[in-house]
């Protein structure tokens, strides 16, 4: 098989198998389990064909394996993918989660399977299309095309509040999201306006015009494209939506919305708004990365005091997130570097903490701390479980969560923009995290057994489907934490390309005391050349016009030399 | 052009108007068979007219830049053959429609009084037919009576259609409304007559381009003269009327919840594209980009104005037809973005982000076809016995007909701008030629708008999809109009997959490139002649 078709069947195989399952005959839902099943596990091993067939020590940190295919040529929109390190580790993260979530929903769904496998589906093409696109409106599509399915799924296979909480989240990141899109058609104008009139979406053609833009409008994009991600990541004080999100979803749907789609607003931060407006963000870093810290630790203490375990992993995800955005703007590779990890591994470990607490909830129809302790003798792969990913997600040395939070820290404490004070108060929040997890896992594995009446002496512990769900989790946990140096080094060269501007800004401004912006050296002002390729191509290392105090990689980036 | 040169190119609206009176006359035999026939007729006649407009666009007698000054033979195909397309789909909605509404078709005996089969038909083909003829005005006194051509008919489809009395009650309030912006606007032609001294659009745009030259030479700001803006504005607020905009929406709700919920996809489409058709002719006049500030500031104000109030009332409406009206209110709204921005580049080779016109026109096609959808939904469905109209009536409709809750999603979806139906493409053309034209303050208040139209739409998917059903509902026996319904979710997909075709068409619609040639040199004699005397 060619591999040039590799990612786009990654994105169409689940989108029109989702879409066909309309037509499987009705009430025959083990035929509909195992078809769901079996589709994201085909995907599954298509992303892992496309793991084997990627370069990961490409020093240039470039797009491969890209697609194109005309969409709305007159709109300079097409359907164009690609992927580098980064985004294809968060596709394998959402390819890796898939079959797992799919297989944990087994007895969870009773009612109108059908439709909850499409959806998943669906969901499954969206959050694949975001990493993969290459074409701004397309990664857009794809952004909002994940609200869809996950308002269905809260409305409709979610608890009690289900209704609210659908309606919440939905119209909560679809208002944020569409000043995202406001900002997206500023920054594609402002590039046509620079290239004769001729629009076009293609990301980076996009990215290198933008940071010419002067500092007042990159303010402006930063503001439009942080309404929207702050929103998805969730940063505190937007995070409101997500807790109610959380608790009403179904298992399947906790799972995926904190294991990916958290990262959506994470990774747009990183992919849009630090290339495309440097300046601003120089500017306005430590403000993001204090409202981040102020996240960690309002999040780490509303933890504390929580009684319900699905709440309390769901407010620790906007914790743990508040360590991703600093990570991200303090600039320099240990931060960014850290935060990607810390996407991944969150994603992994939060994603076991909701599949375990699903099966507690199946089981006891609770998820009341007062009304559960001491499981850990009722049901002991559970606990054993259990106690492997909170550790993880506290950040125990050798385990996942651990790279992200150091890396992210130190990347806080060396950074030129943040500093130690932003590292200590964070750290803080290490802390509190420690605190609140390892409360709930003493009193709900720990301590005298108590379960509610109802259940008890009744319930079984895992089976071997359930153990066959978290083994995999707990593998990557371990492997990821072990191992992480590999998936860090191949991942340099692009963070380096994507914070390269916002890094020789940082160094110019430490040279010259003078407000940056005047008289700023902007890159010689060249026409980018369309998506279609053109004759007079040429690369341009913009790191030659940076100041050499900077270890930027490369920023390479091709343009057409001006005739 | 000569009188026979002119008719030559209004075939599709001849062939139109024949049908419709053949129509009528078909609707008076007494043969039931016969009388039953004339909605197939009607689909004939369209079919037939949509073939010789696409003819019309393989005749080398149609260069594709004939453009007389505001309507180019581009911009009158595709104001044609999007007013038919949608239009056909509207009339296999309504195909059904004489049934319900009992047009004196009992066994008992042929009644000729009582018959009114052809008449709804008649008018319904008049009503289109006047909003083509829009696009193809020259002069003044045409395109008032091709507005009213639009819009007479329409008065009298919602007061005939529904057994109930608020159909006639909503008749009359559109009438009389309707008959005070014609006032209106009829007012400002005149006063345009008084300020140019010609109703030919050549002749009006000569004189409008010599105002705002003169003024240049005389070192003022460019601005036409007093009685000619005047006499702008009031013809623009008449056609606020047509489209439901700002200051004149006041009737929507109650006119679109009074007509059969058939009517009211007609209203919310042909009058509205009439309107849009004719604001853009009229500006036209003025010349892109639009040179008058004042006329750019009121359109703003008047977008802006129309979209919160639209989407406003729509949020605290329980009844669904009057949600789609107010929402209706709204998406003129959108289209005046459109306007506003105008063309930034008066050019052939224009990008479409940089042509609002195109906007406008690709936008009232894709709103066309997914409102069409929406309404054929309701129409099929009855709640004891009665037009569904409620958020109640359409509780878990998926549960019971999965079909037409998708028809239902598709369309809601498609009309709050989610992407990528095809309503998210259009809003991507009108808020792109908006930031081209440098109006990032539209695009903002248009963004606030989508936010706050996603709550009513979703509600509308909501309870479609989420709630438990309403056994009191159920489905109408429609096989015409279920195709309907089906086909407009079928068109809304495919477009929006490939909707690339129908923004290259709309773009070259809207061009308007001018003459080179002959007009500017004739203007720059008249411009001299005039500033002679003032510079002495």
């Amino acid at each position: 098989m060619n591999e040039i078709f590799l990612l786009p069947m990654l994105v169409l195989i689940p989108l029109v198998c989702g879409l066909a399952m309309a037509w499987l005959p009705p009430r025959r839902d083990e035929l509909v389990r195992y078809t769901a099943f079996g589709v994201t596990l085909g995907v599954f091993v298509l992303s892992l064909a496309a793991a084997m067939s990627f370069d990961w020590s490409d020093p240039h940190g470039k797009m491969q394996m890209i697609y194109r295919a005309p969409w709305i040529d007159s709109l300079g929109i097409g359907f164009h993918l690609g992927v580098d390190a980064i985004s294809l580790s968060l596709v394998l993260l959402t390819t890796f989660l898939m079959p797992i979530t799919v297989l944990g929903s087994f007895g969870d769904v009773k009612q109108r399977s059908k439709e909850f496998y499409l959806w998943l589906l669906v969901l499954q093409a969206a959050m694949t299309g975001v990493f993969l696109a290459q074409d701004l409106i397309l990664f857009y599509i794809c952004f909002e095309l994940t609200l869809v399915p996950l308002y269905f799924l809260i409305g409709i296979w979610g608890s009690s509040q289900r209704l609210w909480a659908a309606k919440k989240f939905f119209i909560y990141t679809l208002s944020g999201s569409l000043f995202t899109f406001a900002g997206v058609l500023y920054v594609a104008w402002y590039h046509a306006s620079r290239d004769d009139g001729a629009w076009t979406f293609d990301i980076a053609a996009l990215t290198a015009t933008a940071l010419q833009m002067p500092s007042g409008m990159q303010a402006f994009v930063l503001a439009a494209l942080m309404a929207g991600f702050a929103i998805k990541v969730p940063l505190f004080p937007v995070h409101t939506w997500l807790p109610l999100a959380h608790t009403e979803a179904p298992t399947s749907g906790s799972v995926l919305l904190a294991g990916v789609l958290l990262k959506l607003g994470t990774y747009g931060l990183l992919r849009f708004a630090i290339p495309m407006a440097p300046e601003a963000v120089v500017q306005y870093a430590p403000c993001i990365a204090g409202v981040a810290t102020l996240g960690i630790l309002y999040a780490a203490l509303v933890c504390w005091v929580q009684d319900d375990i699905k709440k309390l992993v769901a407010y620790s995800s906007v914790s743990h997130l508040g360590f991703c955005v600093l990570g991200m703007f303090a600039l320099n590779p240990q931060g960014v570097g850290g935060s990607v990890m810390y996407m991944i591994n969150h994603g992994i470990s939060t994603g076991a903490l909701f599949l375990c607490v699903g099966m507690i909830y199946r089981r006891y129809h609770t998820r009341e701390m007062d009304r559960l302790s001491g499981l850990g003798k009722r049901l002991p792969i559970w606990s054993t479980f259990m106690v492997i990913f909170c550790l993880a997600s506290v950040g125990l040395p050798g385990l996942n969560g651990f790279v992200g939070e150091f890396l992210t820290l130190l990347g806080a404490y060396t950074s030129d923009v943040l500093g130690v004070g932003f590292a200590a108060v964070a750290a803080l929040g290490l802390i509190l995290a420690a605190i609140y997890i390892l409360y709930m896992v003493g009193r709900v594995i720990f301590g005298p057994l108590r379960e509610p009446a109802a259940y008890a002496g009744q319930v079984k512990d895992l089976d071997a489907r359930e153990i066959a769900v978290l083994t995999p989790l707990a593998i990557a946990c371990l492997v990821l934490g072990l191992f992480p140096t590999p998936l860090l080094r191949s991942m340099e060269p692009e963070i380096a390309n994507l914070t390269g501007a916002a890094n020789r800004i940082v160094a110019e401004q430490s040279n010259r005391p003078s407000p940056f912006g005047a008289g700023d050296p902007a890159p010689q002002v060249l026409r980018h050349s369309r998506a279609g390729g053109n004759p007079g191509r040429e690369s341009v290392d913009l790191r030659s016009t940076a100041k050499p105090c900077v270890s930027v990689h490369s920023t390479r980036i091709d343009v057409e030399v001006a005739p | 052009m000569t009188m026979w040169e002119k008719v030559n190119t209004l075939w599709p609206e001849i062939i139109l108007l024949a049908t419709a009176f053949g129509v009528i006359l078909i609707g008076l035999a007494p043969q039931r068979s016969v009388r039953r026939s004339v909605s197939w007729l009607s689909a004939l006649g369209m079919l037939v007219a949509g073939g010789v407009a696409v003819a019309y666009l393989f005749s080398p007698d149609h260069a594709l830049d004939d453009g007389a000054a505001g309507s180019g033979f581009a911009f009158q195909s595709f104001v044609r053959l999007g007013v038919l397309g949608v239009g056909l789909l509207l009339l296999l909605t309504a195909a059904e429609l004489p049934d319900e509404y009992g047009a004196g078709e009992s066994d008992t005996g042929f009644d000729p009084s009582r018959v009114s089969r052809g008449e709804f038909f008649g008018f319904f083909l008049l009503s289109i037919t006047g909003a083509m003829l829009c696009a193809a005005a020259d002069d003044l006194i045409w395109l008032f009576l091709a507005l009213e051509l639009t819009s007479l008919p329409t008065y009298v489809m919602v007061a005939t259609t529904r057994r109930k009395t608020v159909a006639p009650e909503a008749g009359v309030k559109y009438f009389f409304l309707g008959a005070f912006a014609a006032a209106v606007f009829l007012y400002g032609f005149a006063l345009i007559y008084g300020a140019t001294g010609a109703t030919g659009f050549a002749e009006i745009s000569d004189q409008f381009r010599l105002m705002l030259a003169a003024d240049s030479v005389t070192a003022r700001a460019g601005e036409l003269s007093g009685m000619a803006l005047l006499g702008l504005v009031l013809a623009i607020a008449g056609i606020c009327f047509k489209i439901a905009a700002f200051p004149m929406h006041v009737y929507a709700a109650d006119v679109y919840q009074g007509a059969a919920t058939p009517v009211t996809a007609f209203l919310a489409f042909v009058p509205k594209t009439a309107g849009f058709v004719t604001l853009i002719v009229l500006l036209g006049l003025v010349g892109w980009p639009l040179q008058s500030p004042t006329l750019i500031a009121l359109l703003g104000v008047l977008a802006v104005a129309t979209m919160f109030l639209g989407n406003t009332l729509a949020l605290l409406q329980h009844n669904v037809k009057r949600v789609l009206a107010y929402s209706s209110v709204a998406h003129s709204g959108y289209m005046l973005i459109g306007l506003t921005a105008g063309i930034t580049i008066v050019d052939a080779e224009v990008s479409p982000l940089e042509n609002g016109l195109g906007a406008v026109l690709f936008y009232l096609v894709a709103y066309g076809v997914m409102n069409l959808g929406a309404f054929a939904v309701l129409g099929l469905l009855k709640a004891a016995g009665e037009e569904a109209e409620t958020f109640d009536d359409l509780r878990g409709l998926v549960r019971r007909e999965p079909v037409l809750a998708t028809v239902m999603a598709v369309c809601a979806l498609s009309l709050a701008g989610f992407p990528p139906v095809i309503g998210f493409w259009g809003k991507v053309y009108l808020f792109g030629s908006a930031i081209s034209a440098e109006m990032i303050w539209l695009v903002i208040f248009g963004v606030i708008n989508s936010a706050i139209a996603a709550v009513y739409y979703l509600r509308i998917v909501g309870v479609c999809f989420l709630s438990d059903p309403d056994q009191r509902v159920e489905r109408a026996v429609r096989p015409v109009r279920s195709v309907a319904a089906v086909a407009s979710a079928v068109l809304v997909v495919v477009l929006s997959l490939a909707a690339n075709p129908l923004m290259k068409a709309a773009n070259q619609a809207a061009r308007f490139a001018p003459d080179p040639d002959h007009q500017v040199a004739q203007l720059d004699d008249r411009v001299t002649e005039v500033s002679k005397p003032d510079a002495q």
